[in-house]
């Protein structure tokens, strides 16, 4: 009995090690939570004005179809990756006008935008097929030969890249800029913030054409970054979306947390592509679900120790309290 | 006499508050006329957006609308078909009224169905006997509910939005139910002649098929009409009952339901998991009308926990209303059907549909805002009391 216990954790210890010091493994990871991290990012700026954006969604899928069909077209990666942002930010702008100027409920216009974007780049593929080329790989010279994280970290194809200055853009923009302070405010306390002059759904809707260029882009680099994937998929944002909105809970709203959060969901996407890969059998219904199962988990545990938007997805119309 | 003054019209006799109603009532009906207006511009926009797509994409409109049609109520036999695809959409829609209706957002009616179905499977496939049925309609129920219940916890006991537990366990049902497909001892087909290679489960037996009812050469399961049973129900619980009375007074103000004695976690929790066995009832229901042929197979719900979702939110959250809304809905599943013939790739449906919804919430949001414009909120009512007073 104790022999056989022995064997299997044995075994299980084995696979973590190699997982651990599988290069793989990491490269897959990293590119999952770059992905992850752009839509986190946007929506993490939103979360902070007191909007929840399950359309972040709907955005990433429209950043990576127009990305695809751009590069298609034009044969040329910035083009395509600046028509992927544009495809999020319009979007945002529904998401945004119908929620925070006409009041609808924001999650009714979140997930019907969802299903109409999902049904439209389905649609638009069957006619215009988006087959996209593999960017190569940009290898940092010195840096990429760290060995076990060195490629992972420094020999991506360059868009993955993109996600450096995005990211330190997103905090000088919510803690270095005055717009921030009012879109912290108008997430904290959006009465107030309306007594002292901050016109309150305005600022909201801003920060929701944020989240949808940041999605957007994340959308673009998904289907032109991945070195796995030739041309958009339905199905390849498949609730990613949502995942970025985990990493937000679990981050408690901060900017480094949610980072945090990406690069772990981020390895548990990593996690159903590399075992098979490695020589593990697990169970293929069980590896896929592993990050959603992950992100219930997390969010069980996080969403109640930290401190959220007082204001969060509520929505707000002057002289209702 | 000026009507202006808020304290004056509050003293004034019979006579000044009889035309400020009169007064109201056209302004009213001006008001109900702009809605219509707005209802029937808004539908125009998203039906000449859909035929400019499809124009657009190089397909012939007017043939897709005419296909549309043809396969759901002009061909012989296709409007019982459309009746039985509406009822799990109208199923799907009453629970999600029930927990909107308690102010929460229950968005994982997809994989309710898809659980609820999957249990019913499993009674039907390992059980037996008369009530049969009975039991796996029952096990659907539940199914969806524990799976609804899951979001419950989760957002009463841990605070986590169900917005993002529901979805996120659609997904964890999708590939769990695909686990049960993957063996025996659960719901994996062991006859050895299966038909095809796809993992399926079995079909289930005679007794446990819910019976159809023939009308002019068409036939639909008597589903149908337990799903428009269940909407007078919902309606009627909804409307009229300490039940629903509580529940809407949860969903408006969590705050003044606990000064009132609504016990705030139970009712939700409670709301929330009915949503939840309204899917997985539905789910079993479509089971037992011969859905994918008397089986359970990977993509059973195949969108009809979303697109139940969607006619509740056009029906805004009327379960009466639900019903033509089930249908056109439901119309415009079996019309599909008949696109191939047009070239048309029937997606375009789901880009029809949801466009169709997005313009449809845009006229009532429009008449609130005008509404707030027009009447300005109550002035304090002025008393001869010192301000001391009042400040005491």
């Amino acid at each position: 009995m104790i022999a056989v216990l022995g064997v299997v954790l044995a075994s299980a210890a084995s696979a973590v090690g190699d997982v651990l010091s599988s290069e793989a493994m990491y490269q897959s990871a990293m590119r999952f939570a770059i992905v992850l991290a752009f839509a986190a990012a946007g929506e993490w700026v939103a979360e902070r004005a007191g909007t929840l954006n399950i359309s972040i969604e709907a955005m990433m899928i429209g950043g990576a179809y127009a990305s695809a069909v751009a590069f298609g077209a034009f044969d040329i990666v910035p083009l395509a990756l600046l028509v992927g942002v544009l495809a999020g930010v319009v979007v945002a702008l529904v998401q945004a006008h119908l929620s925070h100027q006409l009041s609808i409920d924001q999650f009714v216009v979140g997930l019907t935008l969802n299903l109409f974007v999902l049904g439209l780049a389905l649609f638009l593929d069957s006619k215009w097929e988006a087959v996209t080329s593999v960017v190569k790989p940009t290898r940092l010279p010195v840096l990429h030969d760290i060995p076990v994280v060195g490629e992972a970290l420094f020999g991506q194809p360059w868009p993955m890249y993109l996600i450096v200055p995005v990211v330190p853009l997103a905090w000088w923009l919510v803690f270095r800029t005055r717009w921030g302070l009012e879109i912290r405010s108008v997430g904290d306390n959006p009465q107030s913030a309306d007594v002292s002059g901050i016109h309150v759904n305005r600022r909201r809707r801003e920060s929701i054409m944020v989240a949808g260029a940041f999605a957007g882009l994340g959308g673009g680099v998904l289907v032109l970054g991945q070195i796995s994937i030739a041309g958009y998929e339905s199905g390849h944002v498949g609730l990613k979306g949502i995942i970025a909105i985990a990493a937000v809970i679990f981050g408690g709203w901060t900017l480094r947390g949610t980072l945090m959060g990406c690069v772990l969901f981020g390895y548990f996407f990593a996690l159903q592509q590399t075992l098979p890969v490695l020589g593990y059998r697990i169970n293929a219904q069980l590896a896929a679900s592993l990050p959603y199962l992950v992100a219930l988990l997390v969010t069980a545990v996080f969403a109640t120790r930290t401190r959220q938007p007082r204001a969060l997805a509520q929505p707000f119309v002057r002289g209702l309290t | 006499m000026t009507t202006t003054d808020p304290a004056a019209t509050h003293a004034t006799s019979t006579s000044t508050s009889a035309s400020t109603s009169a007064s109201a009532t056209s302004t009213s009906a001006s008001r109900g006329v702009t809605l219509v207006l707005l209802y029937v511009l808004a539908i125009a926009i998203a039906l000449a957006l859909s035929a400019a797509l499809i124009a657009i994409t190089g397909g012939p409109w007017r043939k897709v609308l005419t296909a549309l049609l043809d396969g759901s109520f002009r061909r012989p036999g296709r409007w019982g078909d459309t009746l039985a695809e509406s009822a799990p959409l109208l199923v799907v829609a009453l629970g999600a009224i029930v927990s909107t209706r308690a102010g929460l957002v229950n968005i994982g009616q997809e994989g309710q169905l898809a659980v609820g179905a999957a249990t019913a499977t499993y009674v039907a496939t390992h059980g037996g006997g008369p009530l049969v049925l009975l039991f796996a309609l029952v096990a659907g129920v539940v199914g969806g509910a524990v799976w609804a219940g899951i979001a419950a916890l989760l957002r009463y006991w841990r605070r986590v939005p169900e917005v993002i537990t529901t979805l996120l366990l659609v997904f964890v049902a999708s590939q769990g139910t695909g686990y049960l497909l993957t063996r025996t001892f659960l719901l994996l087909d062991d006859d050895p002649n299966k038909p095809n290679r796809v993992q399926t489960s079995a079909q289930v037996d005679a007794d446990t098929r819910i019976g159809f009812i023939r009308v002019f050469g068409n036939e639909f399961p008597w589903s149908v009409v337990l799903a428009v049973v269940l909407a007078v129900v919902v309606a009627v619980m909804l409307s009229r009952s300490t039940w629903g009375f509580k529940l809407s007074v949860l969903g408006r103000n969590p705050r003044t339901a606990q000064r009132i004695g609504v016990p705030v976690v139970l009712a939700g929790a409670a709301a929330l998991m009915i949503s939840g066995a309204f899917a997985g009832l539905a789910g079993a229901a479509m089971l037992a009308a011969g859905t994918a042929n008397y089986r359970y197979t990977p993509g059973f719900a195949n969108n009809i926990g979303w697109e139940g979702l969607l006619v509740a939110l056009v029906a805004r959250n009327r379960p009466l209303v639900c019903i033509p809304v089930a249908l056109v809905f439901g119309a415009l599943r079996t019309g599909s059907g008949f696109l191939a013939a047009t070239g048309v790739e029937r997606s375009i449906v789901d880009v029809v549909r949801s466009l169709l919804v997005l313009a449809l919430l845009v006229p009532p949001a429009v008449a609130a805002i005008q509404r707030r414009r027009v009447s300005p909120p109550p002035a304090p009512v002025a008393t001869d009391e010192p301000v001391v007073a009042v400040a005491r």
